[in-house]
């Protein structure tokens, strides 16, 4: 099985039987906290991802909105989300980053059949490893975020990997160093809790009595968190409201219900779905984008 | 700015308007948000349209385009009639206590002392009255019903919620929510800044909506504070450097001024031009204008600069008229221009009515374009619709470095000079401005040497004293701007030693303490922060004196200690002023001059009737419609618009003066993924922003039958552009005058050059401009619109 030749601690590695390895040394899990209350919404991250990582320029153009691509793509990992909305009479324009959660249970990596296709790592970075992916697409269903993207062209799967050539050097991903109003913030896990438990309170004080800090439990949390200041207008930021991962064989079935129904045909989607029926609740396919 | 962009911190209000930092000053534009949750400061938008700057914002206020005196002089009405303003401030620091002369006074739309046949002000009649001491008269009880401060209450009082509402088109209830915010910084416990921009000077009116701000915030208290002051946000990196150098029309080098016919000597240009006090207590630190002027003439002509031919000052034009872009641009339309360079700017797509402009250009018979890129204004010749084979004009471009291929300093909005590295080499061939000006240099000297000419002396007398006289390093040039103290040869550290009998030299007397024997200040990159201010006194250099804060002095009050203690700007120990560099004498006692050194009056002006810096259209602002309006002045339905308006020839019958044809009002702006034109070369920005497109309100779109995503016509009376419709909530309907008034947005990036291609904004804008700057009035014209 090849690997990416990084120093980090690997955590888990998809279809692999092999318990991951150890690692050698310590590491902290590691955050990037977006406050969205300080978002300007100006794609510096967009761009800055794309520079860094290497992406290629795609011909977008406009569609009656601010945000540069109807979509995420394999070769857009970010994509700043636009959305006007009233609130109790008030406008609000939601502008939201998207990209990768790096969920603490990926629902990715665990519908995944390639061996070493997908790696988790100690400090908590979700990577994708194109080498051993074999294109079946089964992360694409089990996402509960909506984030991996399938290429027609190299026929692999892409998505941020939160610029862990970065991180494995001691730097910061790309978005966090270019944001210019710190509206994404980057450290440990336990530091970026702290932290969104401040701006909640600044939140909260500017009359935002419904803030809230998104790290869903259904997916154990993640290694990208939200502070948000309308907590009960999650779907409008393009969060899903309960997000969760499914693991072992219901991940596998999870993939079924979603992508069942044109592969495998409806009477094995049924079955697939009465089992489903006592298993936990399943990702909402209506929840991802925004 | 009079403050600096981190100082924003520091504030417990910050009013955005004329502005949309969050779009095109992102990076300064952390400031504001660091106020906002650092220390809870509110942030307030006002704004035609719903910007990124207002999603980010505490409270937010949309307002038809040019209503903002309406707005501001509603602010300071609702200050005075609630009693809001800083008292102690106001009678120390402002001329609300100078009485004014019986001949002001303003009618039916217009301030005494017009002329109807020339649509110019004698400003005569707005004079202060004076004692028989010779300095004007002062009621420090504010009561005197000639004084600035009843004048000033007069004159706004007609600004009522309710007229602010039926100009600006916002409700009473929205008004008076932001009024009580803004008007909240009337004590010394409290602070508020303005951030503005070019929203607020593309207008017809646009010096007098500066000239508002600086009122409410006098009223306030809030000039010379940190968190306080008016900040002006500029649009490039080094356009407060490109503003102090003299690139504005009508001054030369550090706000000097371009002499004119009348003043046929030296002598008359100096008398003209250095103010004398109007109070004993002044220290009208513009005195030494003429240390200033010859120091200037020295940098230029050195040794053929002497007291006997003037220091050279007959070298000088002295033009009858001005040279304002839309002058310039003029004199082209009108055939009377033989040529131009162009460096560093677009000018087809940065002006307004690029039809005129079109034409402009092809009455020229030269220009040379000096640019890193191909630009649209290089090849209009071929833009889509031209023949070229009907033009004559002979365009010569020139490929130049860009700023990564060059060294030198850029100044910041803050007036922060800031010396950068070269990063890259240019392209093989590509030369530097500095070669390309030179070589002209050279060669017209040369060819006035060897052929003789009219005049050549400016020419041949220029100072050219570089090591490599035709390529000199900007450090060489850095230096002459800072100064000489041509017996010692030794660097200037302060103007406070240039002199009037040529012993000194000086490119720019603002610059003077930039580069001095101790080196390149502007290139220090100290990070001490020993005030706790953000001051950083040892980063780079700033313009006057590394003075962080300007009109510190009125940080303090009476005594000289800080109004708010939590939050100095300089304070008075006994001996000597602590904190930023004084804006005033370093042990001068406090109440020994005025805080506002600069003013003949020593204090801040409420009421402008300045001759040496004057205000063509009225010593108070007043609200007057955009010359393109979708409605009645209500206020003076006679005088709709400023009054002192220049038409030039042929521009009227372009302008639209009825609503049926062109019912609706129409604004320009940037979006963040741009910057100007140069950004059409950077593919990631391209893909971020790809198309031209139109905001559009939802009813409006409805009413049209436009959808959101397909294609929009706008047209105003010169022109005509096509792109996206962006239907919105961002722009919502206005009840303006009492009828529904809509507002389209349409943002400025396009051209016809570059890898991505779009409708030009300026198709649509109109050939006129302030009536103070000539800046165009962009920012509000008249458009009609369909579905396509």
């Amino acid at each position: 099985m090849n690997l990416p030749a990084n120093n980090l601690a690997i955590k888990r590695i998809s279809a692999s039987a092999e318990p991951a390895t150890p690692g050698i040394r310590e590491m902290p899990e590691i955050a990037k906290l977006v406050d969205i209350s300080r978002c300007i919404g100006c794609k510096a991250c967009e761009i800055a991802c794309k520079e860094w990582n290497d992406l290629k320029v795609e011909p977008t153009y406009n569609f009656g909105s601010y945000q540069s691509h109807v979509d995420l793509s394999p070769d857009t990992w970010l994509l700043m989300r636009f959305n006007e909305l009233e609130i109790d009479g008030n406008l609000n324009w939601f502008i939201t980053k998207d990209a990768c959660l790096h969920c603490e249970e990926p629902g990715c990596l665990y519908a995944c059949p390639a061996e070493g296709a997908i790696v988790q790592y100690e400090n908590g970075i979700v990577d994708f490893n194109q080498e051993n992916c074999i294109g079946c697409q089964y992360c694409v269903a089990g996402c509960p975020f909506d984030i991996p993207r399938f290429s027609k062209e190299t026929r692999r799967v892409y998505k941020c990997n939160m610029c862990i050539d970065r991180v494995e050097a001691g730097l910061e991903p790309a978005c966090v160093k270019t944001c210019p109003t710190n509206a994404i913030a980057y450290g440990t896990k336990d530091d970026m809790l702290a932290l969104a438990d401040q701006k909640l309170t600044i939140l909260n004080n500017r009359g935002f009595a419904k803030a809230a800090i998104y790290d869903p439990e259904g997916v154990g949390g993640t290694h990208m968190m939200y502070v948000v200041p309308h907590g009960d207008h999650l779907p409008d930021y393009g969060l899903p409201e309960k997000p969760v991962a499914q693991q072992g064989a219901m991940a596998a079935l999870a993939v079924f219900k979603r992508i069942g129904a044109y592969m495998f045909g409806a009477g094995i989607l049924a079955t697939a779905l009465h089992y489903l029926a006592v298993g936990p609740e399943s990702p909402d396919s209506d929840n991802g984008g925004g | 700015m009079t403050n600096h962009w981190k100082d924003i911190k520091n504030t417990d209000v910050i009013l955005v308007m004329g502005a949309n930092p969050a779009e095109n000053h992102p990076c300064g534009f952390k400031w504001a948000i660091e106020a906002r949750d650092g220390r809870g400061a509110k942030l307030v938008t006002i704004d035609p349209r719903f910007t990124r700057t207002a999603a980010v914002s505490d409270q937010f206020m949309q307002i038809r385009p040019g209503t903002d005196i309406a707005v501001l002089g509603g602010f300071v009405n609702h200050i005075i009639r609630n009693g809001l303003f800083h008292d102690d401030y106001v009678k120390l620091h402002t001329n609300a206590t100078f009485i004014v002369g019986t001949g002001f006074g303003f009618e039916d739309g217009l301030f005494s002392g017009f002329d109807e046949a020339s649509n110019q002000y004698d400003q005569k009649t707005w004079e202060y009255e004076r004692g028989a001491d010779g300095y004007v008269k002062r009621d420090y009880t504010l009561s005197d019903p000639r004084c600035v401060f009843q004048l000033l209450k007069k004159h706004f009082s007609r600004y009522t919620p309710e007229m602010v509402a039926r100009i600006a088109g916002c409700t009473e209830d929205k008004f008076l929510e932001i009024a009580k915010t803004i008007c909240s910084t009337g004590t010394a416990d409290r602070v508020g800044t303005i951030m503005y921009a070019v929203g607020w000077t593309m207008h017809t009116t646009g010096s007098q909506n500066i000239r508002n701000a600086a009122i409410l915030q006098l009223l306030l208290g809030n000039i010379g504070r940190p968190g306080g002051g008016i900040n002006a946000m500029r649009g490039h990196a080094n356009v407060q450097g490109a503003t102090d150098h003299a690139i504005v029309a009508g001054i030369l080098p550090g706000y000097l001024k371009v002499p004119n016919p009348s003043q046929t000597s030296l002598q008359a240009h100096l008398e003209d031009s250095t103010p004398e006090p109007l109070v004993p207590d002044t220290v009208n630190y513009w005195k030494n204008y003429p240390k200033f002027m010859i120091s200037l003439f020295k940098a230029w002509f050195g040794d053929h600069a002497t007291a006997e031919n003037d220091f050279a000052y007959h070298y000088l034009a002295k033009p009858p008229g001005d040279a304002t872009w839309l002058s310039i641009w003029d004199a082209a339309y009108q055939g009377k221009l033989e040529g131009f360079i162009t460096l560093g700017f677009n000018p087809l797509l940065a002006g307004p009515d690029i039809n005129r402009l079109f034409k402009a250009m092809s009455r020229l018979k030269w220009m040379v374009v000096i640019d890193p890129f191909m630009l649209d204004s290089a090849e209009f010749w071929k833009a889509p619709g031209m023949d070229p084979t009907e033009i004559d004009t002979e365009v010569i471009y020139l490929p130049a470095t860009h700023w990564v291929e060059r060294d030198g300093s850029f100044t910041n909005s803050g007036r922060w000079a800031q010396w950068k590295e070269k990063v890259i080499d240019p392209p093989l061939g590509v030369k530097s401005d500095t070669w390309i000006l030179s070589e002209l240099f050279w060669r017209v000297k040369e060819l006035y040497e060897k052929e003789g000419g009219a005049f050549s002396d400016p020419i041949r007398h220029l100072t050219w004293n570089y090591i490599n006289p035709r390529e000199p390093t900007l450090e060489e040039l850095a230096k002459e701007i800072n100064g000489f103290d041509l017996k010692s040869g030794k660097l200037l550290s302060s103007f406070g030693q240039l002199k009037d009998d040529g012993s000194t030299i000086s490119g720019n007397w603002l610059y003077s303490g930039s580069f001095t024997e101790q080196g390149n200040m502007m290139a220090r990159h100290g990070t001490a922060d020993p005030t706790g201010m953000g001051m950083h006194h040892d980063w780079a250099w700033n313009w006057p004196l590394n003075r962080r804060i300007l009109y510190n002095r009125a940080s303090a009050d009476k005594e000289g200690r800080p109004w708010d203690a939590t939050r100095p700007g300089i304070q008075w120990t006994g001996k000597e002023w602590v904190g930023d560099v004084p804006d005033y004498g370093k042990t001068t006692p406090p109440d020994k001059a005025g805080a506002f050194i600069m003013t003949e009056e020593g204090v801040a002006r409420i009421f402008n009737p300045s001759p040496f810096f004057p205000m063509k259209d009225g010593p108070f602002p007043e609200h007057y419609e955009p010359v393109e309006s979708p409605t009645a002045n209500a206020l003076h339905e006679k005088v709709p618009n400023s009054p002192a308006v220049h038409y030039y020839d042929g521009v009227e019958e372009t302008l639209a003066r009825n609503t049926k044809d062109y019912p609706y009002a129409c604004t320009i702006y940037r979006v963040v993924e741009r910057e100007h034109f140069v950004t059409s070369n950077v593919p990631y920005l391209v893909e971020a922003m790809p198309d031209f497109f139109v905001e559009i309100p939802e009813e409006l779109a409805r009413e049209k039958g436009i959808e959101n995503g397909k294609r929009a016509r706008v047209w105003s009376k010169r022109g005509s552009v096509e792109g996206v419709a962006m239907v919105t909530k961002r722009i919502q309907p206005l009840k303006v005058n009492g009828e529904i008034a809509y507002t389209i947005g349409i943002p400025v990036h396009w051209g016809f050059v570059g890898i991505n291609q779009g409708a030009m904004a300026n198709l649509l804008t109109p050939f006129i401009g302030d009536v103070n700057t000539r800046c165009p009035e962009f920012k509000a014209f008249l458009v009609n619109i369909e579905k396509v």
